[in-house]
């Protein structure tokens, strides 16, 4: 039983107290659960984004001397390669979003695994998830992303076939790991979170364990998870760019080549950079107020 | 199932408790405790809080283990490492004070789910049973209905419901009316009496002293771990013998 009765935030004996008790515990647990760091953009940040590059094109246009393009006509020049990468490659912005996805893919299913053994009755299961949960969730993603860089080789030599592995690959397998630790605290926080009343009367019901987590406790938990795990996506995207410093060829990279081409003209390169991060702006902004909204929702239903 | 305990009879207690200690860390809530219940009785214990009213028929499913002492269910030990709990709790049914149904699911599915999972009953045939509950514990019309939609009486009575789909041989109810609103108390009572005179083998802790004093066949009153005075309603509260006892009637009375 002690097992998964959950810490209490609030112990009283008195029974009229009881269920403000619960109501305190539940909460207290919602709480921690989503004590992440929560991306709260709003259209405040958006109009001082947008203000800035104006502010700062404005700058650029005014030390542009002559002979030379202006910033927004350089930005619109270098747009599409900072987007999608040259031409009939996938790269830029674009293998941001596909480094996003997969490590996103990989980080929540290991995640999902990692979380469930964390609430494992089995103690060595439930300690050693937890090392590695708390391994990865406490290192600097950076420190990760080169380990698994310099780690990995280029490829891999089967015998009969090389399998090259490129960088973006790396980057990939790199950012899942701290996903996949966040991912498994907000599990292991769901199910957690759950009044313990729940395994009671399903233990008293003749459950088993695997029928009471299956069908019972992660039923439940679901959706309590969809918001934090939204919210680790768009994290996740942000983070992305991290990668440009292994010379993985997305969108920070390409800024950099295409300022580089323009002749590293200082005052560009606050032009571009602004750029970049209005389009980062524009992707995870609605996703990150659909996760809010969620949030609201559900924390009225349950 | 190997069964090493003896063959029970109904002549035999159906539950019989002998002797039971149970300890959280140093502290020690059941200080050696015995009662019989036979079968179609209905017993309540009664006693103070903290006096370890709950923890006792939470033993007797298993929900907690016992340090000393032993427990038979029809016959068959509760205090064994090797027990089955699960075959034990096929036969224990309990209500809990915080009803605990499952929230995302209907009335009758949280009706319907565990003898259709656990003792992989026919769905048919659960449904039909399942809505025989429905209309037994007057709730025609909340099949539908999601526990966050009913009232705390309602919500009771689908977990009573809801254990009895198990088809029981006892039931425990652990404080089934503390956490109701006065006007919905009734409901639930008058659910729990029907079984009782349906001869269903019924053990609550509660705090209703009319309900005990109308409906039970034996009172347990209950203080500090031991079991101090017990005996028929009538005479037990007309005619109580120990201090402790009279102190506690004379406060709630």
């Amino acid at each position: 039983m002690k097992n998964h009765s959950p810490d209490k935030a609030y112990q009283t004996d008195l029974p009229v107290m009881l269920p403000i008790a619960a109501q305190i515990e539940r909460d207290a647990l919602l709480l921690r659960h989503e004590g992440t760091w929560r991306l709260n953009l709003t259209r405040r940040h958006m109009f001082w984004m947008v203000g800035g590059f104006v502010v700062v094109c404005g700058t650029a246009e005014a030390a542009t001397q002559t002979g030379l393009i202006g910033p927004i006509e350089a930005i619109f020049k270098w747009a599409e390669f900072l987007l999608w990468g040259p031409e009939g490659e996938v790269k830029g912005f674009a293998l941001n979003l596909i480094i996003s996805f997969f490590a996103m893919m990989i980080g929540t299913v290991a995640g999902a695994a990692l979380g469930l053994m964390q609430v494992s009755l089995l103690l060595p299961v439930r300690q050693g998830s937890w090392f590695v949960t708390q391994f990865f969730r406490n290192s600097p993603w950076l420190v990760l992303l080169f380990t698994i860089m310099l780690l990995f080789p280029f490829e891999i030599d089967l015998g009969f076939v090389i399998i090259p592995i490129p960088d973006w690959v790396k980057a990939v397998i790199g950012f899942s790991l701290p996903v996949m630790a966040n991912i498994s605290e907000v599990v292991r926080g769901a199910v957690r979170s759950l009044p313990s009343g729940q395994w009671e009367s399903a233990e008293s019901l003749a459950f088993n364990r695997r029928q009471t987590m299956w069908m019972i406790i992660l039923p439940q938990c679901f959706k309590r998870m969809i918001p934090p795990w939204i919210n680790w996506y768009c994290i996740l995207a942000m983070a992305t760019p991290l990668c440009s410093i292994m010379g993985v060829e997305e969108s920070v990279s390409f800024t950099k080549q295409a300022l580089n081409a323009e002749g590293d003209r200082p005052e560009l390169i606050p032009a571009f950079y602004s750029f970049l991060m209005i389009i980062f702006f524009i992707y995870t902004y609605p996703i990150a107020r659909w996760s809010i909204q969620l949030e609201k929702k559900f924390a009225i239903k349950t | 199932m190997p069964d090493s305990s003896t063959e029970w009879t109904p002549d035999e207690p159906m539950v019989s408790i002998r002797d039971v200690h149970k300890s959280f860390g140093d502290l020690e809530v059941l200080k050696g405790v015995s009662m019989d219940i036979m079968k179609g009785e209905c017993i309540c214990i009664i006693g103070p809080s903290g006096s370890g009213k709950s923890t006792l028929i939470r033993c007797v499913n298993a929900l907690n283990d016992i340090q000393g002492g032993s427990i038979l269910v029809e016959g068959q030990e509760v205090n064994d490492p090797d027990l089955d709990k699960l075959e034990l709790r096929k036969k224990v049914g309990m209500v809990f004070q915080q009803y605990n149904l499952f929230p995302h699911k209907t009335a009758l599915e949280n009706i319907m789910m565990a003898p259709i999972n656990v003792l992989k009953q026919d769905e048919k045939e659960v449904e039909e049973r399942a809505r025989m509950l429905v209309k037994k514990v007057r709730l025609e019309g909340k099949e539908n209905s999601y526990p966050g939609e009913l009232s705390g009486g309602q919500q009771q009575r689908v977990a009573i419901a809801r254990s009895l789909a198990m088809t029981p041989d006892v039931m425990l109810f652990d404080e089934v009316t503390a956490a109701l609103d006065p006007e919905t108390v009734k409901e639930v009572l008058v659910t729990i009496q029907d079984l009782a005179e349906e001869g269903m083998t019924c053990i609550l802790v509660t705090h209703e002293m009319g309900f005990a004093r109308e409906v039970a066949n034996h009172i347990y009153f209950t203080d500090r771990g031991v079991i101090v005075e017990h005996g028929a309603p009538d005479t037990f509260f007309d005619d109580a013998k120990d201090p402790r006892t009279k102190e506690f009637l004379s406060q709630i009375l």
